[in-house]
């Protein structure tokens, strides 16, 4: 079979398992059979992405860029768009990954999800996903491109709001949908302003084309920054990220796989799949650099402060998807991408991880309430702090490796970049220092009841309640609630874990500066137009970065040791002599409060005008009621002649008949 | 004879009966005033057979006879039914079919 055949089979299997998990929804919960299916269509489609991998690598490397198109999707009026695939050494690189992690977090949720009553329609959601998320990374044109785009979008929405009867998730769902909606609409508008340019929807017709314009032309540059907006909406980063932590209403899994490790990085492909555009509109690049590096410094000073678990790392993947997006922005297309990998395993380890504390403490969130785990939940412990490790860049886990060699490409562009190079340190101090946060307020200090219990072989017991407002829940559509624990007792969740905490250790090994450069070689072809995909900084200065990249992930880790072990307590004094700072960074820099002053009031307002006024008083009063009023009008006339009086009605009838006899005898006259 | 005299009787004759059917209450007269427009028009139908000289005109009466019959028929059913409820026999004492 060639390469583009595994291709198509890559996409097939979770479509298949879609139809399959959906068709089973009746199947009861606690019946793993529909988990297993859905696992097996992705495991499938991991092996075909092997195959794709190992069919690409028989070939030549300019010959690694192989399409095929299976029929016509839209042809008319000047427009064709053919239903195909591209298989180049990023688009299998993208695959690899999403497939993997993808297959290790159906491994979890069978498991994680098996108390839940919507058991099928996750796994049916989760294939959906994961095939969207395919064909987004397969599609040789933009049509496809934006199709996928929007399917995961949609997949998206359906997961966060997945426990459908709590308020908070359902308005978390609708937020992230709007938020994605913005960014579709950047992505069309940048189709149509290509197409209007080039006359092509290819990306091979495209580029093409705009290899040929000058730099900075206008189009181009507008162009770029639309597809920008669509990577910001995609991928959480600033002004566009609002929905990102409040994704986190949705089940754990969800939270792993899709708002860490994969959908959330499809602005980074993006960038990198059209990086002959910005090529070209280095202004573009540059604001999207720049842009980048303020998310990845916001995001880790927020993370500072949040006391909700998952939302803390939900602003680490933001603040590291940060380190990505300026990766690609200066043309650091590998080492972007390298991060972009060994983010998704680190950080999907540490969602599991995470999942596996917050059902062993019965749905609760706050790291407040937590303590003390790291002897009753020793494999969560191990797992959740090689995931710390490798995020804090601790030498030599994978995260190290991957973030400096975005930042040693910045120092060796100079100028501008070197700027944001410095930020980018000062965010992987930041990184260090909340992870580590983390790893002591959950893990180390005093046991928290829970902790406890699960110490002595007990398992908490969990109320329904929302951990986002507190309110007692409607429990019909399944919860984690108090039958939901599992606390690291399933050999489902440790199987999906175990590879994961290797990976984060030892993702790294595919380049290593001056040792090897596997990952580099493999994605050059892919980069070979431009003269950036062979430019990188010398050993030695790379070697100098990861030196100083160390340091401050140890000072980062000493730091949070110093102040939540050796002073406990110390931070809650700092935070009442810094009340100002610590309430701008809890309420996340304003953003969402700006935005609702800006954006949702105005709009509500405008709303309610239009339903009180617009709605009620014209719709309702004039046009339908007036239509009533005059039908009621003319009725009453009719209805007066009906008096019911029999010789009333003889009178009429005479009246009549006289008027036509006297109508008809002046006409004759 | 010139047949403008029978269509004067039969005016006449329909007009009374038109008079008597809007100014009398008792639903038996009523019927019988009805009876005699019917039989005003039966005259005129006659008059205009005579005067054109064919007999079709005087089916016609014949046909609307026997109409008049069958309403007679309902007519009259209608007054004993309001009579057996014992509601006064007075046309505008049923008045339910106000709108």
């Amino acid at each position: 079979m060639s390469a583009t055949t595994f291709g198509w089979l890559v996409l097939i299997f979770p479509l298949v398992g879609t139809v399959l998990c959906a068709l089973l929804y009746r199947m009861p919960a606690r019946q793993p059979l529909v988990g297993w299916i859905g696992s097996a269509a992705i495991g499938l489609s991991f092996a075909a992405g092997i195959g794709m991998f190992i069919k690409l690598l028989d070939r030549a490397p300019e010959q690694r860029h192989l399409i095929s198109n299976a029929f016509n999707y839209a042809n008319s009026a000047g427009i064709n768009v053919k239903l195909g695939i591209l298989v180049d050494p990023l688009s299998v690189f993208m695959v690899l990954v999403v497939t993997g992690v993808s297959f290790l977090i159906h491994i979890y949720s069978v498991a994680y999800m098996k108390s839940d009553l919507g058991y099928a329609r996750f796994f049916a959601y989760l294939n959906y996903f994961v095939f969207s998320m395919l064909l987004l990374l397969l599609a040789n044109n933009f049509v496809l491109l934006i199709v996928g785009w929007a399917f995961v979008g949609a997949a998206s929405y359906l997961l966060i709001s997945f426990w459908y009867r709590r308020a908070s998730a359902t308005y978390a769902g609708i937020k992230a949908f709007v938020m994605n909606v913005i960014g579709d609409v950047g992505l069309v508008i940048a189709a149509f302003l290509l197409f209007q340019h080039t006359g092509s929807l290819d990306y091979n017709g495209v580029f093409a084309h705009a290899a040929h314009a000058s730099s900075n032309t206008g189009w181009l540059v507008a162009a770029c920054l639309m597809i920008l907006v669509g990577a910001f909406a995609k991928s959480a980063q600033v002004p566009l990220h609002t929905w990102l932590p409040d994704a986190m209403e949705g089940p754990t899994p969800v939270s792993a796989l899709i708002h860490a490790a994969t959908m959330v990085t499809a602005g980074v492909y993006l960038i990198a799949r059209t990086h002959v555009l910005f090529l070209h509109a280095p202004a573009a690049a540059d604001v999207s650099a720049i842009l980048g590096t303020a998310t990845l410094l916001i995001a880790a000073t927020i993370a500072l402060v949040q006391t909700d678990l998952k939302r803390v790392i939900a602003y680490s993947t933001m603040s590291q998807i940060g380190y990505m997006i300026v990766g690609v922005s200066v043309f650091a297309w590998s080492a972007g991408l390298f991060h972009l990998m060994t983010h998704a395993f680190f950080k999907a380890l540490l969602f599991m991880a995470a999942g596996s504390v917050i059902s062993a403490m019965g749905g609760e969130q706050n790291m407040d309430r937590m303590g003390g785990f790291r002897r009753a939940m020793p494999f969560t412990f191990i797992t959740f702090t090689f995931g710390a490790l490798a995020l804090a860049g601790f030498f030599p886990f994978s995260g190290i490796f991957s973030k400096d060699a975005i930042l040693g490409f910045e120092f060796d562009r100079g100028g501008l970049y070197a700027v944001l190079a410095v930020v980018g340190y000062l965010g992987s101090f930041l990184t260090a220092f909340y992870a580590f946060r983390m790893v002591f307020r959950t893990f180390f200090g005093e046991m928290a009841p829970e902790a406890e219990s699960l110490s002595r072989g007990e398992l908490a017991h969990g109320e329904h309640f929302n951990p986002a407002t507190g309110e007692e829940e409607d429990t019909e559509v399944g919860f984690p609630g108090p039958d939901h624990q599992i606390a690291e007792r399933e050999p489902a969740m440790k199987v999906a874990m175990a590879p994961l905490a290797f990976l984060a250790f030892a993702a790294g090994i595919v380049w290593i500066p001056g040792v090897t450069d596997w990952l580099e070689k493999f994605l050059e072809p892919t980069f070979a137009d431009s003269s950036f995909a062979t430019q990188h900084p010398s050993t030695s200065a790379e070697w100098i970065g990861i030196a100083v990249g160390a340091v401050l992930s140890i000072a980062g880790i000493g730091l949070a040791w110093f102040l939540y072990e050796r002073r406990a307590g110390a931070t809650l004094r700092l935070r009442d002599r810094f009340r100002p700072v610590h309430d701008f960074l809890f309420n996340k820099w304003y953003f969402d409060d700006l935005y609702d002053a800006v954006f949702v009031h105005p709009m509500r307002a405008f709303g309610g005008f239009g339903r009180r006024v617009i709605e009620t008083d014209f719709v309702q009063g004039a046009i339908v009621g007036g239509a009533g009023r005059v039908v009621g009008a003319g009725t009453s006339i009719a209805r007066s002649i009906q008096t019911g009086y029999l010789r009333a009605y003889a009178f009429l009838l005479l009246l009549g008949v006289g008027g036509l006899l006297l109508y008809f005898l002046i006409r004759s006259a | 004879m010139n047949v403008t005299w029978f269509l004067v009787l039969s005016a006449f004759l329909f007009c009374i009966g038109a008079t008597g059917v809007l100014v009398r209450r008792n639903p038996l007269v009523v019927l019988l005033s009805l009876e005699l427009m019917l039989n005003a028009g039966n005259l005129a139908l006659i008059a205009f057979s005579r005067m054109v000289g064919n007999g079709e005109g005087q089916i016609f009466a014949l046909v609307v006879m026997v109409i008049a019959a069958c309403e007679v028929v309902i007519g009259l059913g209608l007054i004993v039914a309001i009579y057996r409820r014992r509601l006064p026999i007075d046309v505008d004492g049923v008045s339910e079919m106000r709108g």
